[in-house]
């Protein structure tokens, strides 16, 4: 018996389709809705969350999320700067401190900068600051390593151009390669601050009062104060999505228009056509 | 394609003794040229032969080990040279172009005149604009690079080059990268700019340019000069061994020495 490409495609369609509609049934038959939806979806058990969850928590989250972000920014800049420094301590530094909070639980790091900061330096500064300070050092590691792949993209004849052009370094470095690097590294920075928004959860560690509550700290307590099962959970859950997921679409959207802009030139385009042609 | 001025000032190089080397790997071996203001030098050479890193070493994208490279009024070679103001007299074009991708074909030829030489924005895009008519590209100003065809692109990095008022144009096998059929374009521009005065040191393959051009010769192998002159006497009756083997090979692609390469 043999059959044709289409026919065996269809077939393969066909199997995979009774599959999912098995499993969907047997998940569909097997569970209590009742139950289900008293523990995950009584909304309207959780009405009061309303609206401070939206007015402190989400305001917190984005609070924390956007500080740590320009922080761990203006430090990552830094960073990748000295790891593509000619001097050699500078080098070795930034190399140290990417490896050290790349490899380090943010939940430790953001205990040690939370208690242990204000013990050792007899600082007194407000909670937020230590939330930035922690997730932006770790942030700060991650956006190093990807401000540094963008900055290698850039060709080399880049520089050497603006060079040859009169530009000192770091004016070359500001109006020609930086601008270019930027274009490469919006859609991971995007996707940084995505884990960022999610790892803000983690200040409730620190213990925080009512007006520092973020999200999840609000979803957490919800469990305890209305008799809605872990609806509260969803709600937060929820709330993060509405967050996050608008910088998703951002991020594809920058990775359509770098790639829209950074045309090659019309030779190369004419000849990746014939081969399209050709193949 | 005529708009352009004669250069107002062109520079002279002096090298002597210049050596280069990558780590064990000496690349330049005691290098002496001479380039008188307004003269047209072709290098011309095998590859590796070290033709990209004498030019390079002329405006200073290589730091010389040894030797002496004075370029204008500036001794490239001192330590306390300015790097940056003697660039700004060096134009130099290259192989792959580098225009900037990311700004326009007029803000490629603006940027560095506003930034570097502080001149007004408007005083830059004019200066800009007319070099860009001089190549035939004014139409295109509000294109980006990528754009253009190759030949466009390298006329571009001309124009830039050249709105900066250079005193010295370094090019580094400017059409190599060409589709056949746009070398020409460039080529006369460059024709043009030699006639205009412009001190100019070209590494090239083109041996019909170079014959027609180049005011000097010189031929490079092994990361010394081993032969120069004027181009009908190099390329025309070469009197160094080398040198006929290497004109025999570019002239005549299909020609098989009896060494293979
Ligand atoms: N940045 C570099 N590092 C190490 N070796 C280099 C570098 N640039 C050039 N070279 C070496 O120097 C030699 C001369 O190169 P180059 O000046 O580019 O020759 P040409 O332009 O005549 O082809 C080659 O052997 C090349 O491998
Ligand atoms: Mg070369």
């Amino acid at each position: 018996m043999s059959m044709t490409a289409r026919q065996r495609s269809l077939t393969i369609k066909a199997i995979q389709l009774i599959v999912l509609v098995v499993a969907v049934a047997a998940l569909v038959l097997a569970t209590n809705w009742g139950k289900v939806g008293k523990t995950f979806f009584n909304f309207g058990e959780v009405a009061p969350m309303f609206p401070d969850v939206i007015l402190v928590g989400m305001r917190n989250t984005v609070l924390y999320t956007l500080g740590a972000f320009a922080f761990g920014l203006v430090l990552g800049l830094i960073l990748a700067l000295m790891r593509r420094s000619e001097f050699g301590p500078y080098r070795w530094i930034a190399t140290a401190f990417i490896e050290f909070f790349r490899g380090v639980p943010a939940l430790l790091v953001m205990l040690v900068v939370g208690f242990g900061v204000p013990m050792a330096f007899e600082v007194k500064w407000p909670l937020w600051v230590n939330v930035i300070l922690a997730l932006g050092l770790v942030s700060s590691a991650y956006i190093a390593e990807t401000l540094r792949a963008g900055l290698q993209a850039v060709p080399k004849g880049q520089l050497e151009a603006a060079r040859s052009l009169g530009m000192p370094q770091w004016r070359a470095m500001i109006t020609i390669v930086i601008p270019q690097a930027f274009k490469i590294v919006l859609p991971p920075l995007t996707n940084e601050i995505i884990l960022l928004t999610k790892d803000s959860s983690l200040v409730y560690v620190l213990g925080v009062m009512a007006t520092q509550y973020e999200m999840t700290k609000f979803a957490n307590d919800g469990i305890n104060q209305y008799n809605a099962g872990i609806t509260p959970l969803v709600v937060g859950g929820l709330l993060y999505l509405v967050l996050t997921l608008p910088l998703t679409a951002l991020s594809r959207w920058f990775e359509r228009t770098t790639q829209a802009t950074s045309r090659a030139p019309k030779r190369a385009t004419e000849a990746a056509k014939k081969e399209e042609v050709a193949a | 394609m005529s708009t352009s001025t004669p250069v107002q000032s062109a520079a002279g190089v002096r090298i002597a003794g210049l050596r280069k080397a990558y780590g064990e790997n000496e690349v330049l071996k005691g290098i002496d040229l001479d380039v008188a203001p307004g003269e047209v030098v072709c290098l011309i050479g095998p590859s590796g032969s070290g033709k990209s890193t004498l030019l390079r070493c002329i405006n200073l994208l290589e730091t010389p080990n040894a030797g002496v490279i004075e370029v204008g009024g500036f001794t490239a070679t001192d330590p306390e040279v300015n790097i940056d103001a003697l660039r700004r007299r060096v134009g130099m074009v290259f192989q792959q172009f580098n225009l900037f991708p990311h700004l326009t074909v007029l803000r490629n030829c603006t940027v560095s005149q506003v930034k570097v030489l502080k001149r007004p924005k408007a005083e830059a895009e004019a200066i800009a604009l007319r070099h860009l008519e001089a190549v035939g590209l004014g139409h295109l100003a509000h294109r980006f690079p990528g754009e253009l065809s190759g030949g466009q692109q390298q006329r571009v990095a001309i124009a830039r080059a050249l709105s900066m008022d250079p005193e010295l144009m370094l090019f580094d096998e400017p059409t190599s990268a060409l589709d056949p059929e746009t070398v020409g374009d460039v080529l006369a521009i460059m024709r043009k700019l030699a006639q205009d005065g412009m001190t100019m040191v070209v590494v090239t393959h083109e041996m019909g340019f170079a014959r027609e051009v180049a005011d000097r010769v010189v031929f490079m192998d092994g990361g010394v000069v081993v032969e120069q002159g004027a181009a009908a006497e190099v390329i025309g009756n070469p009197s160094q061994p080398r040198t006929q083997d290497f004109l025999r090979r570019v002239l005549d692609p299909t020609h098989v020495g009896l060494e293979a390469e």
